[in-house]
């Protein structure tokens, strides 16, 4: 019965734009960080979704394959008294672009609200499916 | 005779089995929406259901008359009805997926799945009160 793998399908599919949303989290947390002792500061990640064959054909969910770091230059404040401050003065924030983030947040939550949704029509119809000929 | 009686109802279980397939594909398009590089696949339903119910011949598939014949393997035989679908929009991650269209399909694929089980349910329910009678 080709129905019961919708399921996983939506299912692989949910829980890969649930840790998109972690990722998107993260980063507008991090929005704010100055760079460490190691000279660095928080670099924007980003999750790459790959497709993942499911056995039979055209059944195809989706895998988080990596995150990737965003190699974007960071922030620079002028603000020669910030503890941060490096000899010229300058601070270096993260990477982390607000607007993007709120954007791939609210990507996210509607792919998530579709996936939902497929998996809510599925159960229904099975549902219909087992009362047959009653 | 009893093939006369099971005859529509084996008609409208192959016709359920693809409506699941179906759902089955769709899911996946919705999955992948935003799977980079990724193709969505739809089902020529009329198609497929004329070739699972021997109407019509899968593309790929040869004769069998005797035990000695070989058939292809399932990768060189043509999927019942499988197309790729072009994009309506081109998308800088090259992703087919149209999500308004798969909206659309997947609603019409669960009213017909519906649809299939009620004529599966009218047929039972026809069979039995023949079987039944007028003995009351």
């Amino acid at each position: 019965m080709s129905m019961f793998q919708v399921f996983n399908i939506s299912g692989s599919a949910v829980s890969a734009q649930s840790q998109r949303l972690n990722v998107v989290a993260s980063n507008l947390a991090n929005a704010d960080t100055v760079a460490g002792p190691d000279g660095s500061a928080y670099k924007a990640r980003q999750v790459v979704f790959q497709t993942e064959l499911m056995g039979a054909a055209g059944a195809a969910g989706v895998r988080v394959a990596t995150v990737s770091e965003s190699d974007a230059a960071g922030r620079r404040v002028h603000d020669p008294k910030h503890p941060s401050a490096d000899a010229e003065g300058y601070v270096t924030y993260s990477n982390v672009n607000a607007v993007e983030e709120m954007v791939n947040m609210i990507s996210a939550s509607r792919s998530y609200q579709n996936n939902v949704e497929v998996m809510n029509t599925a159960k229904t119809l099975l549902q219909k499916t087992l009362q047959l000929g009653a | 005779m009893i093939n006369r009686l099971t005859d529509t109802l084996n008609f409208q279980a192959e016709a359920l089995a693809l409506r699941s397939e179906r759902q089955r594909l769709i899911a996946s398009n919705i999955a992948n929406a935003d799977t980079p590089g990724y193709v969505a696949r739809d089902m020529d339903f009329a198609t497929a259901l004329r070739q699972a119910t021997g109407q019509a011949t899968t593309p790929g598939q040869m004769t069998v008359s005797t035990a000695g014949h070989l058939q292809p393997a399932a990768g060189a035989r043509g999927e019942p009805g499988l197309r790729y679908a072009t994009a309506a929009q081109t998308n800088l991650d090259r992703n087919t997926v149209d999500m308004d269209r798969e909206r659309a399909s997947f609603a019409d694929n669960s009213v017909k799945y519906e649809a299939t089980l009620r004529f599966i349910n009218g047929s039972v329910r026809t069979m039995l009160e023949a079987i039944r009678g007028q003995s009351q």
